[in-house]
């Protein structure tokens, strides 16, 4: 009667020997394909490589007046544009500038394949109640799995370095911007997508005159945590060999470097702050139209 | 007469997913209620038959519910019908292919939307150039035609305002802009009106009946306001549960209601302005001592307008002529007073309406 007190399980033997099977056909796969997906990638990490280099070997100062006018004309707001500068000007007095740098380049990257990849599965799913029932399991799966699960197959896969890092990244932080962009489509006023049918659209102008521009507010709140995540996803990232400033932050846990610890997390949070402050900004003005009451 | 604009035969709509199946249920005389037992399905439309002439008002009156807005949505196919076809020009709608269907919906029809249905994040002159942009017009022709309606509906200065900016009859004008821009014959209007105030709504009217006198659209009007429906109908089908219980020209309806549902909405209604004496006149006999009478009236003078002539010129009888001025009958000061006043059988369309009211809201 040994079930009555104890969970019926799997003897040991049985379970160590179905990993291990598990793990060799992994492994086996890994080796056959392991190269070819690293090509299939490789176009990626030049274009990473080669950003990241293009933030490093650019004057500081170039870099600080295209970030703080790109701030500006976005979000058209002293404050936001202000505080821009200064911390951009504190992360270089205090020496973390070119690990900033390559965050940026990394996270710039990742929202961009985010939005590239998100966008088409978000319409996708808008479209089909059977896709979206499908797909918004493996978002949660996405979302809750601890990334250090994904991790190791990942690793095994691809070894360490930018790319992997960059896969983990982007599977953490895509999923806002397929939901809401998703849900943006579907709350789209149903008269309006009448009234476009009605004029004889297509199912392309339909996206591009109606259902984009109408979820444009929510498409730009999934961005923004689609930004946020990324960048919660660097210290992470950095355990595997992205370098920026996840790596610090890192060595100073390992090391127990207090002061290292808390300036490289300041300077992330400052570029999430500065992220998250214009892309609402930048959101807002695009619906300005909305708050203009008739008077 | 003129071959009708719109010709709809035979149109059921059963909502649901087997539809099909039930339509012979539905044909073989199955009502709505009973339909209601199957919760998957609702019935829509029954049996439509009904001819909109050319260049004509075609108002569609009903209570909330009562199908109108699947039905005016079935001229533009936004709804497929279960059973029925809807001719247009000959041509029916229930069988074009998706190309055909999307020209046919960029040329030669338009539709103006309750809640207006502008784009949000276009201004006025976008929003009415809508229309030609689908259907490919270059930028420069669109937006001269766009802007000489929206002259024409009264918001010159306005066309770099966004919608939010402008109040709701102002929109609805814009709305009713793009409907026209696109010169399409056919305009379907499904309760454009309903969300506008009292005094704004009767300048909408006026505006419409202004711009149909040289427009001359066939325009399909729905509305569930009587009033609205005879200043504008030229001829009026009234629905209930999906089904036409009367149709006929505004007179038809006030005069002789088809039953109790109708006698409940024309309970209320100033007869004195709707029926034109003509309706009421007698046949002219040769003797007929009206022909020396001292009052005369025009075909399509209402009733209140004979009943003051009348008074005014002390006559108990007048002759009606007409628009050639040649005598066609008689009236009696009696007959014009008597039609003006419901008789007591027609206080049953009282009770009716009581009863059709607690239908309404139960
Ligand atoms: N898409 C739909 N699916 C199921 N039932 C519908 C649908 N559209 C309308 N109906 C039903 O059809 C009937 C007529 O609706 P509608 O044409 O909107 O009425 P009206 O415009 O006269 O208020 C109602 O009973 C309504 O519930
Ligand atoms: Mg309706």
């Amino acid at each position: 009667m040994d079930w009555v007190l104890e969970f019926p399980q799997i003897d040991g033997t049985t379970l160590r020997a179905l990993a291990r099977t598990i793990d060799q056909q992994y492994r086996a796969f890994s080796r056959a394909w392991g190269d070819a997906i690293e090509a299939a990638f490789r176009p990626l990490l030049e274009f990473l490589l080669w950003f990241e280099k293009l933030l490093i070997a650019t004057p500081w100062w170039v870099v600080l007046g295209v970030v703080v006018g790109v701030v500006w004309l976005a979000s058209r707001s002293r404050t936001i544009t202000l505080g821009t500068a200064v911390a951009l000007v504190l992360i270089g007095v205090f020496g973390m500038w070119e690990d900033t740098m390559r965050t940026l380049a990394i996270i710039a990257v990742c929202t961009l394949l985010s939005v590239l990849l998100g966008l088409p599965i978000g319409i996708a799913m808008s479209r089909s109640d059977r896709l979206q029932a499908t797909i918004n399991p493996i978002l949660d799966v996405m979302q809750t799995m601890p990334s250090f699960v994904y991790l190791i197959p990942i690793v095994m896969l691809l070894g360490i370095g930018l790319v992997p890092g960059l896969l983990v990244v982007v599977i953490y932080s895509m999923p806002p911007i397929i939901r809401l962009t998703n849900l943006g489509i579907r709350l789209v006023d149903a008269e309006v997508l009448e009234a476009a049918d009605a004029f004889g659209s297509s199912g392309w102008q339909k996206l591009l005159d109606v259902q984009l521009p109408l979820s444009l507010p929510t498409i730009m709140a999934g961005l923004n945590q689609t930004i946020m995540a990324a960048l919660a996803m660097v210290v992470v990232a950095s355990l595997i060999g992205v370098r920026g400033l996840g790596q610090p932050v890192l060595q100073a846990i390992n090391n127990q470097y207090f002061t290292q610890g808390v300036l490289n997390g300041l300077a992330i949070v400052a570029i999430a702050i500065i992220f998250d402050r214009t892309s609402q900004a930048f959101g807002k003005r695009l619906q300005r139209h909305r708050d203009a009451e008739h008077g | 007469m003129a071959d009708p604009a719109i010709r709809i035969r035979n149109l059921f709509k059963i909502f649901g997913p087997r539809d099909k199946a039930l339509i012979e249920r539905v044909m073989a005389g199955m009502t709505k209620a009973e339909l209601q037992s199957d919760p998957a399905h609702t019935l829509g439309l029954r049996d439509i038959n009904i001819d909109m002439r050319k260049g004509t008002i075609q108002v569609v009156m009903g209570l909330s519910g009562s199908g109108k807005s699947t039905l005016v949505r079935h001229i533009n196919r936004l709804i497929e019908p279960t059973a029925g076809e809807i001719l247009i020009e000959g041509e029916d709608v229930t069988a074009m292919t998706p190309d055909r269907l999307r020209a046919f919906r960029r040329r030669q029809v338009s539709m103006v939307f309750q809640r207006f249905a502008l784009l949000p994040h276009k201004t006025v002159l976008d929003n009415v150039t809508y229309g030609l942009r689908i259907a490919g017009v270059g930028r420069s022709d669109r937006e001269r035609a766009a802007g000489e309606w929206v002259e024409r509906v009264g918001l010159s200065g306005y066309e770099n305002s966004f919608p939010a900016q402008l109040s709701g009859g102002m929109q609805q004008r814009v709305g009713l802009a793009r409907a026209l821009a696109t010169d399409a014959d056919i305009l379907l209007m499904d309760e454009p009106f309903s969300a506008l105030d009292p005094l704004i709504r009767s300048d909408m009217q006026a505006i419409l009946l202004e711009l149909q006198k040289d427009l001359k659209k066939t325009v399909v009007f729905i509305t569930h306001d009587l009033d609205e429906a005879l200043r504008l109908g030229d001829r009026i089908a009234i629905l209930r549960d999906g089904a036409i219980v009367q149709q006929g020209n505004p007179q038809d309806i006030v005069m002789s209601p088809a039953d109790d549902y109708v006698a409940a909405f024309v309970a209320e209604v100033n007869r004195g302005k709707v029926v034109k004496v003509e309706t009421i006149m007698r046949p002219l006999s040769p003797d007929s001592s009206a022909l020396s009478a001292r009052s005369a009236l025009v075909e399509g003078t209402s009733l209140e307008a004979a009943a003051r002539s009348m008074t005014e010129a002390e006559a108990t009888e007048a002759v009606v002529l007409d628009s050639g001025g040649h005598p066609v009958g008689t009236v009696t000061m009696r007959d014009v007073i008597g039609a003006m006043v419901p008789s007591g059988d027609e206080g049953r369309g009282h009770r009716g309406a009581a009863a059709l009211a607690a239908e309404a809201i139960g």
